[in-house]
């Protein structure tokens, strides 16, 4: 055969692959949507859950999932930032960088009940934290923080060495160079990698079922003092998340309606998970139109 | 290869009296690692004159240029030895500030380089870092510098678009705006115009010819025509020496050298 025939013959594979990447994520997305969109309601999003009747919502687990999000992303997006910034910037290549990385790609390929089960050791038991929406926060900056440290770092890297050659050239100091010209330029990327960390985040289960914990003690949405027991804010209450709730209501779940929550709540968890995917091109979009055209 | 040895040489020396000498180096090394890529170059640069670096590939010129403004100092394991005396202060001693001393001696490399922002953001960004603030005076900082590049009439309707949307010669005329936007004693070239076609290079050409009368230029070139149109001094580099320094005139007629005679004739190597 001739090289343009195998040419065809790969692009046709090629092709072929893509295809069945994409019909497997169509039947998945149309699968659970058709199965849980039915069950969603207003009431379904804002009510709490149920553990004997049909009829609960997942009011308490959606507030949790975004408030546990927000304080994960809290911690690890500065962090991941300092830390990225060092890495691609700073560091000098030498044996404590490369082991340095070596950890990173270590820690960002632990399976994530690992994390859990660790977070549970350390956070949970150790510094007596206990079953916690802060226990669960610090177990997902562990388990996002690799992966967004790294997702700095290669953004960083990304950015032409001749970027910042140009910057000392103009007598700027190292710093300011990369945080106004470097990074500004790398913006997009880091945007993009944080928005799908926290789609990864909102999305997991295994790292919080022993940190967060497996209950949601109903919320006072009155009081959002965050030393009072029932408030939203207090950090040291159990949360369980959606992704949680889920996994849950499968394993144990003895309402009447188990498999219409279930369903309910794994079209809301896909949906807010899209959510981010789709924020994420749409924001580095932005981010980049406005860091490349002037004002 | 000929051999060619390092003993012959010819430097012109400028006698200080005659010429101002706007920067000069004292027997220059430069090592990266354990090998040495310049060993003990000593040239004197006139004032307000253009003086060209030629010189096979790997020849050093580069290595040279960027040790003026301490470029080299960004990578791992280079050391400069020797003086590099500008306005009667050696900046390649200790306690240099190096970031002041480059807002002196500016600096165009070989591949355009533009940041990510506007036309207007690439000139004003490093001017503005360092405390110029008045919008009249930015933007008449903006239209002198381009016109000086002479870009000024290709963008001066649309300075708020992307400098990456300009073409690669409009590109490095916006990084020699940008460079003398400083208001730089020296400007440091390294090609600038080599990844530029014809008509390009004939403008950035007549933009440095233009500079000359209030800025020292130093610049790599491999064109000889180039050299030979633009410097008043030539400088040929050969493995990390320089071999001969003379008035450009007496380099491309009438090289003292052996090497520097078959490099510019083209019977070298
Ligand atoms: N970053 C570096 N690390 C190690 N060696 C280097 C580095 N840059 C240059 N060299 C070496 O130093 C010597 C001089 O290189 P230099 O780039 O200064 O030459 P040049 O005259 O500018 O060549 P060209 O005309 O190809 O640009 C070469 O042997 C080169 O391999
Ligand atoms: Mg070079």
């Amino acid at each position: 055969m001739n090289s343009k025939k195998w040419d065809k013959v790969a692009t046709g594979v090629l092709y072929f692959i893509a295809g069945i990447m994409i019909l497997i994520l169509a039947f998945l997305l149309i699968y659970i949507l058709v199965n849980g969109l039915p069950h969603v309601s207003w009431h379904f999003l804002t009510s709490s859950a149920k553990s004997f009747q049909s009829g609960g919502g997942i009011g308490v687990q959606l507030f949790n999932s975004f408030y546990l999000l927000f304080l994960a992303m809290l911690i690890s997006v500065p962090l991941s930032i300092g830390a990225g910034i060092y890495l691609s910037e700073y560091a000098r290549k030498n044996w404590l960088t490369s082991l340095i990385r070596s950890s990173i790609d270590i820690l960002s390929s632990l399976p994530s009940i690992v994390v859990g089960l660790f977070g549970f050791l350390v956070f949970s038991i150790q510094a007596g934290l206990g079953f916690s929406i802060l226990s669960g926060a610090l177990a997902l900056t562990v388990f996002n923080l690799p992966l967004l440290t790294r997702n700095v770092e290669e953004s960083l890297n990304t950015i032409s060495e001749s970027q910042r050659e140009a910057g000392l050239a103009l007598g700027l100091s190292k710093w300011e160079t990369v945080l106004r010209v470097v990074i500004p330029e790398a913006l997009p990327g880091i945007v993009t990698g944080m928005i799908l960390g926290a789609g990864r985040v909102f999305g997991e289960a295994a790292a919080l079922i022993y940190t967060a914990g497996q209950s949601a003690p109903p919320l006072d949405f009155a009081n959002w003092n965050p030393f009072y027991i029932a408030s939203p804010l207090n950090p040291l209450r159990p949360a369980e998340t959606l992704a949680v709730h889920i996994w849950k209501i499968n394993s144990e779940g003895i309402m009447p309606d188990a498999s219409q929550v279930s369903a309910g709540a794994s079209a809301v968890l896909i949906i807010a998970v899209l959510l981010f995917n789709f924020g994420a091109r749409y924001i580095s979009a932005r981010v980049y139109r406005r860091m490349t055209g002037g004002q | 290869m000929k051999n060619y040895t390092a003993d012959d040489k010819y430097i012109k020396a400028l006698d200080p009296n005659k010429h101002e000498l706007a920067i000069y180096t004292d027997d220059l090394h430069v090592s990266y690692g354990s090998s040495e890529a310049i060993h003990g170059v000593s040239l004197a640069f006139e004032r307000f004159k253009i003086t060209a670096l030629i010189g096979a590939s790997g020849s050093g010129k580069s290595t040279y240029l960027r040790s003026l403004n301490r470029m080299n100092d960004n990578i791992d394991g280079t050391k400069v030895t020797g003086k590099i005396m500008y306005r009667g202060l050696d900046i390649n001693g200790p306690g240099i500030n190096v970031y002041e001393m480059r807002k002196h001696i500016g600096m165009v490399f070989q591949r355009p380089n533009p940041f990510s922002k506007s036309i207007y953001d690439n000139i004003t960004f490093a001017p503005k870092r360092n405390g110029l603030k008045d919008k009249n005076k930015l933007d008449e900082l903006v239209e002198t510098t381009l016109k000086q590049a002479a870009l000024w009439n290709q963008v001066k309707d649309d300075l708020h678009q992307s400098a990456l949307a300009l073409s690669g010669g409009q590109q490095q005329r916006l990084c020699i705006a940008r460079a003398i936007a400083m208001k730089p004693d020296i400007l440091l070239l390294d090609e600038p115009a080599s990844a530029l076609d014809p008509i390009s290079t004939s403008t950035v050409e007549d933009t440095l010819l233009a500079l000359k009368d209030d800025y020292t230029i130093i610049i790599v070139t491999h064109n000889m025509q180039q050299a030979a149109r633009i410097s008043d001094y030539t400088a040929f580099f050969h493995l990390g020496n320089a071999l001969e320094f003379d008035e450009t005139s007496n380099v491309f007629t009438n090289p003292k050298i052996q090497a520097t005679e078959d490099y510019v004739s083209g019977r070298f190597g």
